[in-house]
């Protein structure tokens, strides 16, 4: 320990501390001060961004004693009080922040930006923003949020909301109101679950498999049980009830006991004073591994020779074989004049999340806790305490699960991580138990996007009509099952694309194989297979010299149209008008009067490209589809909504925030929300499939109607009115020209014993099992979007300068978040596109590192254009159906035909590699087969 | 994950020497820590014994002129140079090679001698400081000598410097003459590591009358596992009329002469083969332009 003194936020700080820490170490667990957030420790997220005498550093890196002496700012000293910073402000208001890990360190950066810079321009904060990363936003709101902080800085006016138009707002859905917590995100309050501590708490680690397929001969922990300051160390042998998890099939040990199926599968678990103390331990536990043959590839795993990784799946490494089969296909290619048939690859891509995997168990009996309590930012709370019970040999009742905020989850947040592993530790110690991953450790364990081999063949006639669609998928399930077997389905049941096909025959194969798990990820398998169709659709139209437009017209999903899974789409198919948005922006956008898809400027090639997608909103297929609600009127007239649906960023807090508002004719700012906690919400269902707005904003919606109706029958018992000549006004209830508040109404029903407080079991309307014919869903959304791209014919580099979309999502319940909804969509399938790859060799990841990892940085952020398309969705709530991935799925192929648009070179493989591109170009080749990965 | 153990901020020479003796190899030298700190945690390393921080040495952290040279400590930002106004006018190319590297946070911290220690043959400040037939002053052994920059390259990531024991102090550079100019470019891939696929940098002497060459230097890097000069470009450029014809001649000299090599996830060597042709011109290009407006000196 040695004297550590230095100014933070204008306080000077004396404290005795190891030689060891970084900058962000000492903030966060000397100072207590967790708005610093830690993403990465590889200088290579930016979100730990603090300033040094003004300066912004990654404090993650930077040492401690580095900043002896000097004045450190971090986000809890930019507010002057309760006075918000205006780049605080601003980030609010032009909604720049989502799941809010980020927010720190993009406003830091952009404090010292306005400082150097007070009106920097949009280039400028590109430059200085570069590496600071934001997963959620799609940066254009930052952008927006700086520019107006900067006016207002200087006594100019703050720049206008950018917000899009909707139809028919009422008085709180449809409206731009702030998302919950947003003011804890931006001023470093907001506490993750990293950010919370117990007395007494210890830290864990795991030791995870080195090897991607191996025997485990045996295990020894003595030496590591001995080291000083070690609680625990536990294996297979110490589950207590069932070692194993998985969230559609059980195939998951909690630990490994007789074979480890990928790298980073988890073989012990250890609790110890300290995450130093916890390292070393692990350092010292002992695995004798017997290397197994490994499957690194789904086709691979198909064939005979490969080891058989689960034996007690029935059809072996098949984890599912999904067929959709419609019409005749052979009749449909006979009446087809021209037919495309081509493969397409698509790789395993990460998340990102910023916020790292963290989970803390509390024991049952300790201090506030009657059970064992596990906080977590996680997806699915409810299934998370079912898994942890099942594992600990307890019922469900006996488990808590506490939803804490999530920093980011993108489907990556579905399965479990170390939910078990703490609950485990902490039982055996006693003591509250925190394990909190590396970036490192999140890269190689948690379940991927699937990567993807899809032949696809695709006929039409003269005249523009598809006459048949046929499909082979292979799709890389890894090491479990995870979520494979559905987010294959949707990738085969959406293989024809939104158009009208009358024959189809599409076989998925999803395989077990020994590579890194895949499972849910915005996009859901859509994403991929929207790659090869509309690729398809550029083709076709370019063979019968159709305007890809007008092709897309011609085939178009409408009311009327039965799909290839056999279902007549009734209403709400807003496609064609999402087109003509598309259509007309990309005229109005186009740099000279005269339209054309590509044109050259100098070494600079450039086009248009456009896609379309449709993707599902909920569950479907014959799941059961059910979400609740509770909502609570209290004396002091304020509400609560209580639900167990994960925020994650996406904003389905306010969503729900918002109908209670609607329902109860009360401010918006009256209602707050209680998210995720198994003993006090009732269970809102996954957090998954663009569902939560349909589902629980439908859950909510119904309770508040239902308490209004309450509140309604108490006035008119009150003063003796008839209950439909009440009137409601902000607050307030209105008979007979004298008005009563929500908060006295409640005071007379406490008085009478009655409870202020409504609950709602909302169910989806009953869908269909695939191949039954049926509805396999009960709302689609719908989405154009066209790209404009700049090809650098000497280097083959590529920019993407502009997006256009416009996206039917029935209703915009909160017009500006929504915005953010497909900003972020796009940016993060540009990502898909370009950027990302998760490389594994033979089952041994290559992407360690996040620095091996890009996803789209400021620099990459196109400018986009998001119009909505609002065909109402009669069973949703005011209308409304699912946002949260639509907008991911055709980015990447509108980029890739504006590619082949501008270069003549068609790309097969993503991420698109420059290099083979410029080769293509020079030999002039019209395609590409390989990708990022395959240069070596 | 601990990396280090201690952490000291020499404030001396000296004091660093001292130091790094008295850890007897089990200290490490750092200055902004984007490639050690980075590599530690990557490799899982044990942690150092003790860092030897050198950014509080001020002779270390001072860009001057001295003479007709420019010096440049070695524990000077990538920022600071940047923002200086006197490496723009002596080496312009520096500043664009140091103003690329990593985003304006890595930029704050991390230093051109950090850059040249970590021995990368494509290391942005390495590749402009091979153009400007920099100079190193170093304590090697024990004895503090001025060295060209490229002698302290062995391998790549090979630096002849062992970091728990040999400073890297100052750079120097010839202050540029009247038609001297130097440009800077690279290329980089959306994927991957932030590791140049090809970078250029591009010095040139023209004559009086602007309208030949006198001599030029030229780095392309990676081609080798250490930094190089495309001598036989430089050969073709020295003496000629400035003009597209002998624009292109260097380039076919320099596309024949280099053999980059194909690189994991990288870069294959076709591509680079045309990269070489394209950053070569546009380097070029740029640095006449440079060399022939009246404020360049
Ligand atoms: C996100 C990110 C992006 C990056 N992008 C780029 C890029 O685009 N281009 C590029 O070239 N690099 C890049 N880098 C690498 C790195 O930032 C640079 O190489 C930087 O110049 C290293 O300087 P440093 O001061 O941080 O070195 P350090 O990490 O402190 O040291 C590097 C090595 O040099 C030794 N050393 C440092 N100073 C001295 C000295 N004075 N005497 C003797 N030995 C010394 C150290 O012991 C160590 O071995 C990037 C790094 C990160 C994290
Ligand atoms: S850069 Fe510091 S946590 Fe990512
Ligand atoms: S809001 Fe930026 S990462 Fe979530």
């Amino acid at each position: 320990m040695t004297l550590l003194m230095m100014t933070v936020n204008g306080q000077a700080q004396h404290l005795d501390v190891p030689e060891s820490r970084t900058l962000a170490q000492f903030l966060r667990l000397d100072l207590g001060l967790t708005g610093t957030k830690i993403g990465c420790e590889e200088a290579e997220c930016g979100i730990c961004t603090v300033l040094v005498d003004g300066t912004p550093v990654n404090s993650c890196i930077y040492p401690a004693f580095k900043a002896q002496g000097r004045h450190i700012q971090t986000i809890e000293g930019l507010a002057d009080g309760e006075t918000l910073h205006p780049l605080q402000r601003e980030f609010i208001r032009h909604g720049a922040v989502q799941c809010g890990f980020c927010t720190p360190g993009l406003i830091m950066t952009a404090s010292a930006l306005l400082t150097e810079n007070p009106e920097p321009g949009v280039e400028d904060i590109k430059h200085a923003l570069k590496d600071t990363y934001c997963r959620c936003t799609g940066y254009t709101s930052v952008i927006q949020a700086i520019q107006s902080a900067a006016r207002d800085q200087h006594g100019a006016e703050p720049l206008p909301v950018n917000e899009p138009e909707v139809d028919e707002p009422m008085d709180v859905i449809s409206r731009s109101v702030s998302p919950q917590q947003v003011v804890e995100k931006v001023t470093g309050k907001a506490l993750y679950t990293d950010d919370i501590t117990f007395p007494g708490m210890l830290f864990a680690r795991t030791l995870r498999s080195p090897l991607p397929h191996a025997r485990i001969r045996s295990i020894h922990t003595e030496q590591a049980k001995k080291v000083p300051g070690v609680q625990a160390v536990l294996t297979h042998a110490d589950v207590p009830g069932e070692n194993l998890h998985g969230l559609v099939y059980r195939d998951w040990p909690v630990l490994c006991q007789d074979v480890v199926r990928y790298v980073g599968d988890a073989v012990a678990i250890v609790a110890a004073e300290s995450e130093e103390i916890a390292a070393e331990a692990l350092a010292l536990i002992e695995v004798d591994y017997e290397p197994l043959t490994v499957v690194g590839d789904p086709k691979f795993a198909h064939s005979p020779e490969a080891p058989v990784l689960h034996p007690n799946h029935p059809t072996g490494n098949l984890l599912k074989h999904i067929k959709v089969r419609h019409g005749d296909i052979e009749q449909g290619f006979a009446e087809a004049d021209v037919i495309i048939e081509r493969e397409y690859h698509t790789p395993t891509t990460e998340h990102a999340f910023l916020e790292p995997e963290c989970a803390i168990g509390v024991p049952a009996g300790f201090p506030d806790h009657e059970k064992l309590t596990v906080y977590v930012g996680s997806q699915i709370p409810y299934q998370d305490r079912n898994q942890i019970a099942r594992a600990m040999g307890l019922e469900e009742e006996q488990v808590r699960v506490i939803g804490t905020l999530i920093g980011g989850g993108f489907g990556g947040k579905e399965d479990i991580a170390g939910q078990i592993h703490v609950s485990m530790l902490a039982t055996v110690t006693g003591r509250p138990v925190k394990m909190l991953y590396t970036r490192q450790e999140s890269l190689i364990f948690h379940p991927k996007r699937h990567a993807t081999i899809i032949r696809i063949k695709t006929g039409a006639k003269r005249d523009g009509r598809l006459t048949a669609v046929e499909a082979e998928l292979y799709g890389d399930g890894g090491a479990y099952a995870s979520l494979s077997d559905k987010v294959m389905t949707r990738a085969t049941t959406h293989a024809t694309g939104p158009y009208y096909v009358p024959h189809a025959k599409i076989d998925c194969y999803a395989m077990y194989t020994n590579n890194v798990p895949s499972g849910a990820f915005r996009g859901f398998g859509v994403t991929q297979s929207a790659f090869a169709v509309e690729q398809n659709m550029d083709q076709i139209a370019a063979a019968l010299q159709i305007d890809p437009i007008e092709l897309r017209r011609i085939n178009a999903q409408k009311v009327g149209v039965t799909t290839a899974t056999g279902q007549l789409l009734r209403e709400s198919v807003g496609l064609l008008e999402t087109i003509d948005d598309v259509t007309r922006d990309m005229r109005s956008h186009h740099p000279a009067p005269q339209f054309q898809w590509a044109w050259r400027e100098g070494h600079k090639a450039f086009a248009w490209g456009i896609a379309c997608a449709y993707k599902n909103t909920g569950l479907g297929g014959g799941a059961p589809d059910k979400s609740e609600a509770e909502v609570e009127a209290y004396e002091d007239g304020s509400v609560q909504v209580r639900t167990a649906a994960a925020d994650m960023g996406q904003g389905i807090a306010h969503v729900v925030a918002q109908c209670a508002a609607e329902e109860l004719h009360i401010p918006y700012d009256r209602v707050r929300v209680l998210l995720c906690d198994t003993d006090l919400t009732p269970n809102g269902g996954p957090t998954t499939a663009s569902r939560q707005t349909f589902m629980t904003g439908n859950a909510a919606r119904l309770a508040a109607s239902a308490l209004r109706d309450a509140l309604a029958q108490s006035v008119a018992e009150m003063f003796d009115v008839p209950p439909e000549q009440i009137r409601y006004e902000e607050g307030l209830l209105r008979y007979n020209g004298s008005t009563v508040s929500v908060g006295e109404v409640v005071q007379w029903m406490k008085s009478n014993g009655l409870e202020a407080r409504t609950r709602h079991e909302y169910w989806a309307p009953p869908t269909q099992p695939l191949g039954s014919g049926g509805d396999m869903h009960f709302a689609f959304s719908y989405a154009t979007q066209a790209a404009l791209v700049e090809v650098d014919l000497e280097t083959g580099e590529i920019l993407v300068r502009k997006v256009l979309s416009s996206t039917d999502i029935g209703r915009a319940i909160n017009p500006l978040m929504l915005q953010g909804q497909i900003e972020g969509g796009i940016v993060m399938a540009l990502g898909n596109c370009l950027t990302e790859q998760f490389i594994i060799e033979d089952g041994v990841p290559w992407t360690r590192l996040l620095a091996r990892y890009k996803m789209p940085s400021i620099k990459h952020a196109p400018e986009i254009v998001s119009r909505l398309v609002e065909h109402r969705a009669a069973e949703g709530p005011y209308g409304a159906k699912g946002v949260g991935e639509i907008p991911s799925i055709n980015t990447t192929p509108a980029i890739c035909n504006a590619i082949y648009n501008a270069t003549g070179v068609r790309v097969y493989a993503i991420p698109v590699d420059q290099d083979a591109l410029l080769r293509a170009m020079k030999a002039q080749q019209d395609a590409i087969t390989t990708a990022w990965s395959d240069v070596r | 994950m601990k990396l280090w153990n201690h952490y000291h901020t020499p404030q001396t020479v000296d004091e660093a020497l001292a130091l790094l003796r008295q850890y007897a190899g089990q200290a490490r030298i750092v200055a902004g820590g984007t490639d050690l700190l980075i590599e530690g945690r990557a490799e899982q390393h044990p942690p150092h014994e003790a860092l030897v921080d050198i950014t509080s040495i001020p002779e270390l952290v001072t860009i001057q002129q001295d003479g007709d040279w420019l010096v440049i400590g070695a524990g000077v930002t990538h920022a600071q140079i940047v923002k200086s106004a006197l490496v723009q006018q002596a080496a312009a190319c520096l500043v664009e090679s140091c103003g690329v590297v990593g985003g304006p946070q890595v930029r704050n911290v991390a230093t051109l001698g950090g850059n040249v220690a970590h021995a990368l043959p494509a290391g942005d400040g390495t590749v402009s400081l091979v153009a400007l037939d920099a100079q190193a002053e170093v304590i090697l052994n024990g004895e503090r000598r001025w060295l060209p920059i490229q002698d302290l390259y062995l391998g790549p990531a090979k630096s002849r410097l062992d970091p728990s024991r040999d400073l890297l102090l100052r750079f120097r550079l010839s202050r540029a003459t009247s038609g001297q100019a130097s440009a800077f470019n690279r290329v980089m891939r959306p994927q991957g590591v932030a590791l140049p696929v090809l970078g250029c940098a591009t010095w040139v002497q023209l004559n009086a009358e602007r309208t030949h060459y006198v001599s030029a230097r030229i780095c392309i890097a990676p081609v080798g596992p250490t930094p190089s000069r495309a001598v036989v470009a430089e050969a073709v450029l020295a003496g000629q009329p400035v003009s597209e014809d002998t624009l292109r001649s260097a380039v076919a000299a320099a596309q024949e002469s280099l053999h980059p090599r194909t690189s994991k996830y990288r870069a294959t060597h076709e591509y680079r083969h045309e990269l070489i042709a394209v950053l070569l011109r546009r380097t070029l290009t740029t640095a006449v332009e440079r060399a022939c407006t009246p404020a360049a000196v």
